[in-house]
């Protein structure tokens, strides 16, 4: 399905990352596993793919910085030639409330996860305009389209990951170029396994579906817009939340 | 110069048989739109070996504009 495409999926060692980039390569794409921290995780991604029959690299880079994000997609166009799908997935949390939210915990949420994916954008859109193809998806949250009390920072960083998302929808469309945004809902990952038992038991009661997601609930939208098929689709904000948001 | 630059334009926009003369302006006479500018500007990055930065962009609306800033970077062509 994705066979001689490449694909960049950015916190790829973890949690719905890791998860997309396994589906991405089962279906045929090459897959450049982006990590910042979690080098082994990012590894064992590698190596799940690879165990699988496909393509993978693991690539360490902040996306939190112009410089080092430009650094890696250079790298990666200078072995590769192309990039055809880019997931900025890459997310970090630092929850408090307002009134306790310190700016350094603010700026990081806001660094990694919305400055990380307009500096991905930002040094691919090149490469994308030149090939008259390209797709661009977006992780973005439940928190940015509803907002959650404990997570000003994270919802801001994934509503404002929203606005990026039609924008540049709208200023690369006439290229063949389809950017789109994806909200999960409660995913069960790491970052959702320190919820309290009341929070979980909660989200059962407020998701109309009754249970939180998986990794591949998400994984598979992902895979479908990247895919040719999507090809018709471009701007929108796709929710995977059990119906959280309606 | 005037020469390859037309066969850059013309292949970049797919045009044939225009008329494309120092004095031929991008958005007026060629239709071009803002991003068919950035993707000129990038070709005659390429071929000349310049950076023309984005602030400049303003000013070249023409193709002589566009000739005139490279060879007062030093292309020669």
């Amino acid at each position: 399905m994705l066979k001689g495409k490449v694909a960049l999926v950015t916190g790829a060692g973890r949690g719905i990352g890791r998860e997309i980039a396994l589906t991405l390569g089962k279906n045929g794409a090459t897959v450049i596993v982006n990590y910042n921290g979690s080098k082994e995780k990012a590894e064992e991604t590698v190596a799940a793919i690879t165990a699988q029959g496909g393509t993978a690299e693991a690539i360490q880079c902040n996306v939190a910085s112009f410089e080092e994000s430009n650094q890696m997609v250079q790298d990666i166009l200078a072995k590769y030639g192309r990039v055809d799908i880019l997931v900025n997935n890459a997310g970090i949390t630092k929850d408090n409330l307002i009134m306790r939210m310190t700016e350094a915990d603010y700026d990081a949420v806001m660094d990694t996860n919305l400055k990380g994916a307009f500096h991905m954008i930002r040094h691919l859109s090149r490469t994308f305009l030149k090939q008259r193809s390209g797709r661009i998806i977006n992780i973005s949250s439940v928190s940015g389209v509803m907002g959650n009390a404990g997570q000003s920072n994270y919802a801001a960083s994934k509503a404002g990951l929203i606005g990026l998302t039609k924008s540049v929808a709208r200023e690369l469309a006439s290229r063949g170029i389809c950017v789109n945004a994806v909200a999960p809902g409660f995913i069960e990952t790491e970052m959702t396994e320190v919820l309290s038992d009341e929070v979980k038991e909660n989200v059962k009661n407020v998701v109309p579906l009754g249970r939180m997601g998986t990794t591949q609930d998400v994984a598979e939208l992902v895979l479908f817009l990247a895919g040719d098929k999507a090809g018709y689709i471009t701007g929108q904000v796709l929710h995977v939340d059990g119906g959280l948001a309606m | 110069m005037l020469k390859r630059v037309k066969e850059i334009i013309e292949e970049q926009l797919n045009l044939e048989n225009v008329d494309i003369t120092e004095d031929t302006r991008f958005k007026e006479d060629l239709g071009v739109d803002s991003l068919d500018l950035f993707e000129l500007v990038m070709a005659f990055e390429e071929e000349y070996g310049v950076e023309i930065p984005s602030e400049e962009l303003e000013g070249l609306t023409t193709v002589g504009a566009v000739i005139d800033y490279m060879k007062d970077k030093g292309v020669d062509a």
